[in-house]
C-alpha cells in the first residue's frame, strides 16, 4: 500500500482495483446463504457428488463457499490449496470422481458470476472491470482444487503401487538354508530389480545355499526381463547360492533360448516340486513317508 | 593398505579390510601365490565382506588368483560378496565364472573341509 500512496494524483488503479474487491467480497458474504443454496441446487440438479448425503453437501458446500470467498478476499491460495487437499482425501475414498470436483468448483464459478452479472448489469462497463477481477481468481482457484485431487488421487494410487509391490514379492524358507521365491503376475523391470534385491538379501538374511525361483504364475517375459532374470541367477551364486528356477512356460522357455541363455549356468526343473526335491538333494535331504498314507 | 593373509591349518585366510588400490590387489595375489607354496596349503579364502565395490580390475585379478593358486594345487573360495555388489558385478558381466563363491567365512571353510575329505578318500 505504501505504494500506491506515492500515485495519489494518478489515480493509482490497485486502490480501485483492491476497493473494488472488497466490494465484491462483501456482496459475496452478503448473499452467502442464498449462494450457497442455488449453488447446492445446481449440484443437485447436474447430479453432482451423489456418493454424499445432502447434509454432507451441504457441510462441504458450506466451507468451500467460504474459503472460495477467503481466498478472493485474501488473494492467496495456500489456504484454497490446503483446503483442495484435506477435502480430497475425505472425499476419493466415497468414490467421488474427478469430473465431479471439478464441476463443482465450476459450478460455484458460474453461480457466482451469474450474481454479479445481475448485480453490476446496469453499469456494463462496471460489470467488466468486476469480471476483469473475479475471473482469474476464480479460475486460479478452480485449477487449485482440481490439481489438489489429482495430486491426491496420484498419492494415493502410488501408494497402493508400493504396498502391491511388497506383498507381490515374497522370500519365503521352506526348509533350514533353502528358500522359494514364487513370482506371480506381470513382471516389469521395476519389480524385476527389487525381486532380485528382495531374494539377495533374503539369501544373506537365511544364509540359504538354495534358491527355488518359481516362474509358474508369470505368463510371459520380456528380452530385458528374461535377461535380469539370468542376471539374478548368476548374481545368487556369487553370494554362494544356487538357484534354481521351475515353472518355465513355453513362451518363457523360447525368450530365454532367444536371448541365449547359458543354459549350463541356470538350473531348471519342470515344476516347484522337482525343483524343491532338486534343491532337497542338493542339500543332502531325504524325504520318505513316515507310513503307508492313511485311508482317506 | 596391505591385506593381512592368516594361516589356518591347511588353508590360507585373506581378509580384504578396506578399499584396495590396484597396486594392493596385485600384491595380494602375488603374495598368495607365494605363500601357497611355503605352507603347502591346499585352499585359500579371500573375504570380500568390507568391498562395497568390486571393478573390473579386481574381478579380474581375484580370476587370475584362482587360476594361478590351482596351477599351484589349491583351490580359491571368494565369500561375502555384498547382495547390492553381486547384482553389479554380474550386471558388467563380471561373473568370476571358474570361482567357487560362498556366503561368509564359515561356508568358505565348510566348502575347503568337505573338499579335502572327498580328495582323501579318493
Amino acid at each position: 500500500m505504501g505504494l500506491s500512496e506515492l500515485r495519489v494524483n494518478s489515480k493509482p488503479e490497485s486502490e480501485s482495483t483492491s476497493e473494488l474487491l472488497r466490494e465484491l467480497v462483501a456482496h459475496l458474504s452478503s448473499n452467502r446463504a442464498i449462494l450457497r443454496e442455488e449453488w447446492i441446487r445446481r449440484i443437485t440438479t447436474a447430479r453432482l457428488l451423489q456418493a454424499m448425503s445432502k447434509d454432507e453437501i451441504f457441510a462441504e458446500a458450506t466451507s468451500v463457499y467460504d474459503s472460495y470467498v477467503e481466498a478472493l478476499e485474501t488473494r492467496t491460495l495456500e489456504a484454497m490449496q490446503a483446503y483442495a487437499g484435506n477435502l480430497s482425501e475425505r472425499i476419493i475414498p466415497r468414490g467421488v470422481e474427478t469430473n465431479e470436483v471439478v464441476g463443482i468448483v465450476l459450478l460455484l464459478r458460474d453461480v457466482l458470476a451469474r450474481s454479479l452479472f445481475s448485480k453490476y448489469h446496469s453499469d456494463t462497463r462496471l460489470l467488466n472491470t468486476v469480471l476483469d477481477i473475479y475471473e482469474p481468481a476464480a479460475n486460479a482457484i478452480a485449477i487449485t482444487v482440481a490439481v489438489g485431487f489429482v495430486r491426491e488421487r496420484e498419492r494415493i494410487i502410488r501408494q497402493q503401487q508400493e504396498a502391491i509391490r511388497e506383498l507381490s514379492t515374497p522370500v519365503l524358507q521352506v526348509r533350514e538354508r533353502l528358500l522359494i521365491l514364487p513370482i506371480i503376475g506381470l513382471i516389469d523391470s521395476l519389480r524385476a530389480r527389487q525381486l532380485t534385491e528382495q531374494l539377495l538379501h533374503g539369501i544373506r538374511t537365511n544364509r540359504a545355499k538354495v534358491v527355488v525361483i518359481d516362474i509358474t504364475g508369470v505368463a510371459a517375459m520380456d528380452a530385458t526381463v528374461a535377461n535380469h532374470l539370468v542376471l539374478t541367477v548368476e548374481s545368487a551364486r556369487l553370494l554362494g547360492a544356487k538357484a534354481i528356477v521351475t515353472g518355465l512356460s513355453p513362451e518363457i522357455a523360447q525368450t530365454l533360448v532367444n536371448i541365449g541363455v547359458d543354459l549350463g549356468k541356470m538350473n531348471t526343473a519342470g515344476d516347484l516340486q522337482g525343483g524343491i526335491e532338486e534343491a532337497e538333494r542338493m542339500l543332502g535331504y531325504k524325504v520318505e513317508p513316515m507310513r503307508e498314507p492313511l485311508p482317506a | 593398505m596391505q591385506v593381512p593373509i592368516l594361516k589356518q591349518g591347511p588353508f590360507l585366510i585373506a581378509t580384504i579390510q578396506s578399499a584396495l588400490t590396484d597396486a594392493d590387489i596385485v600384491q595380494l595375489r602375488d603374495a598368495l601365490v607365494e605363500q601357497v607354496g611355503r605352507y603347502r596349503s591346499r585352499g585359500v579364502i579371500i573375504d570380500v565382506t568390507a568391498l562395497d565395490v568390486m571393478d573390473s580390475f579386481a574381478t579380474g585379478t581375484l580370476q587370475d588368483v584362482a587360476n594361478m593358486l590351482r596351477l599351484r594345487g589349491a583351490e580359491t573360495v571368494i565369500v561375502g560378496i555384498q547382495p547390492n555388489v553381486a547384482f553389479a558385478m554380474v550386471h558388467m558381466g563380471l561373473t568370476l565364472d571358474r570361482v567357487t563363491t560362498r556366503l561368509d567365512l564359515e561356508e568358505g571353510l565348510d566348502h575347503l573341509n568337505r573338499a579335502m575329505k572327498s580328495a582323501f578318500q579318493r
